[in-house]
């Protein structure tokens, strides 16, 4: 079997063909342009995952939010169950970038982390 | 009182930090960087998504992380930051005039200035849709901000006009905040958008690109009840009885980008009608000496790794220009033709003693085509590529040596040619 996908680990967009076994496993992949894109090809016929980028709320902030991203790439069925749990969750200010929001979110082994500094009022 | 500067830096957003970090390594001792908003950084605050900084850092971050890695050298270093200020003004004498809370009213006389104002979204009222004033009407941007800064969600259903990157980022953001988002329609048969965002934005959660398709009514008397979409034909027409109501409480823009020019232009800076920014040589500077622009002011760009780099080429020119460190005038133009919409730098000083890089924008789609960089019907290089599209800016790089062979006053022809 045959697939045909477009590489989103970079702005540049490779196309790639992946070759498949009946089993689903991946036997070829061509046309990217990096070892990221084969990378890519093979998790995204395996075990799709996407870096998933939110909010959350902040006490005593100077904004009302600050921005959040999981650490590494989570399984893409899983995203809009971490939206919900970061949503129900709130820190306080002070935030710096890279301080852990909340750690290994719905057992993916993955924290998410703050983006960006949100000073206290 | 006039206040003094060797270089006044117009924007303190990615292009305005590059420039004056560069500008300061290169040798200039006062710097002045004047931002409108409360923090440096620009639109990379609201831009909380990552995909920023692969080509530069060779990492993947957000807006906001990128934005940091620079507003920490700035703030480490002696480069002076006045927020919440406002440029009203600048005189062809290079007098900049700015207003803020503390200093009121004041002119900041500079030896050189950069210009890194950024660009602003296309608003409904440059679309000529028809229909009701009813609220639930915005831009993709304005949108991301109520999310992303704000912390409200502008609406529940929503239909998003046009397919450019904050229109693609914003479907998925209003989609992980729990508002359904029924559809993209996009005039052009192609996308203007990053394929990577159609992909992981829009595919991944089901979203249908409507392409040839644009709105044609607006209905909702106090709130946005729906809209009128239909097909258009080759001239961007609606096509009779491809009508079809979507309902929806919000609709989003995302049309485009048009760099915001209006102190260049009181200026008498000449601006490029395609680019919508000045015209520049390949040092940024624009017509008027001392005054260079970098950025989405000067075209707007895909991605702001590549933001960056022009804006350290615009920081270099301006401390050179400072320091005195001229080079004799021997000007070649530059021109996009055949399928090229327009290049920047529009113009190149043969005696600038470096590479050139160009960039370009094609003005429709191509596949298996070249590149040819020409001079008097002679090419001077060319480059295969298997796909184009309007919406990823291309470069070629004209080496010293190249550059050193062409006549003076010549021009330089970018176009494109699809193999058969």
């Amino acid at each position: 079997m045959k697939r045909e996908m477009i590489c989103v680990a970079c702005p540049v967009g490779c196309g790639i063909s992946i070759e498949l076994s009946d089993k689903g496993a991946v036997l070829t992949v061509a046309g990217n342009q990096c070892k990221r894109g084969e990378n890519y090809a093979i998790t995204e016929c395996t075990a799709p995952t996407r870096t998933l980028t939110t909010t959350a709320k902040v006490k005593d902030g100077r904004n009302p939010l600050v921005p959040v991203r999981s650490g590494k790439p989570i399984p893409k069925g899983l995203l809009l169950d971490c939206v919900k749990i970061i949503n129900s969750v709130e820190v306080t200010a002070p935030v710096e970038i890279g301080d852990v929001i909340i750690e290994n979110i719905l057992n993916t082994g993955v924290d998410i982390i703050a983006t960006n500094i949100c000073c206290h009022i | 009182m006039t206040q003094k500067y060797e270089l006044v830096v117009v924007g303190g957003g990615p292009a305005g930090m590059a420039a004056a970090l560069r500008a300061r390594d290169c040798g200039v001792k006062s710097i002045v960087i004047l931002e409108r908003a409360e923090t440096l950084g620009g639109i990379l605050e609201q831009c909380i998504h990552t995909g920023f900084g692969l080509h530069y850092f060779n990492e993947e971050l957000s807006g906001p992380e990128y934005a940091a890695r620079f507003s920490l050298l700035v703030e480490q270093s002696d480069i002076e930051i006045k927020t919440d200020t406002m440029v009203i003004n600048i005189s062809n004498e290079n007098i900049v005039t700015a207003v803020n809370k503390t200093d009121g009213l004041i002119d900041i006389s500079a030896k050189a200035i950069i210009l890194a104002m950024g660009c602003r979204e296309k608003p409904r009222g440059a679309l000529n849709i028809a229909g009701t004033r009813a609220a639930g009407i915005m831009t993709a941007g304005t949108a991301q901000k109520y999310v992303n800064i704000n912390g409200y969600l502008p609406g529940k259903k929503v239909v998003i006009l046009g397919s450019g990157d904050i229109g693609l980022i914003m479907a998925r953001r209003m989609t992980l905040e729990g508002a359904e988002v029924k559809m993209v329609c996009e005039l052009m048969p192609y996308s203007s958008g990053l394929t990577r965002n159609i992909v992981q934005c829009l595919e991944d959660y089901n979203i249908p690109l409507k392409l040839s398709t644009t709105v044609i009514e607006i209905h909702g008397k106090e709130r946005v009840e729906g809209v009128t979409i239909a097909k258009v034909d080759r001239n961007r027409r609606p096509i009779k009885g491809t009508e079809e109501y979507v309902e929806c409480d919000t609709l989003l823009l995302s049309v485009g980008l048009i760099p915001e020019n209006e102190l260049s232009n009181a200026m008498g800076i000449a601006l490029d009608p395609i680019t919508g920014g000045p015209v520049v040589r390949e040092n940024r500077e624009t017509t008027q000496s001392g005054v260079f622009a970098c950025g989405n002011v000067l075209h707007v760009h895909d991605l702001v790794d590549f933001v960056t780099v022009e804006s350290q080429t615009a920081g270099e020119g301006a401390a050179r220009y400072i320091l005195g460190q001229f080079e004799e005038d021997a000007y070649i133009t530059t021109k996009g033709m055949d399928g090229v919409r327009y290049v920047v730098p529009q113009r190149i000083n043969l005696n600038c003693n470096r590479d050139v890089k160009l960039f370009f924008r094609v003005g429709q789609a191509y596949k298996n085509a070249v590149i040819y960089v020409e001079n008097n019907d002679e090419v001077i290089l060319s480059r295969r590529r298997p796909k184009l599209a309007p919406g990823e800016m291309e470069d070629v790089v004209i080496k010293n040596e190249v550059l050193k062979e062409l006549p003076v006053n010549g021009e330089l022809v970018i176009r494109v040619e699809v193999q058969t």
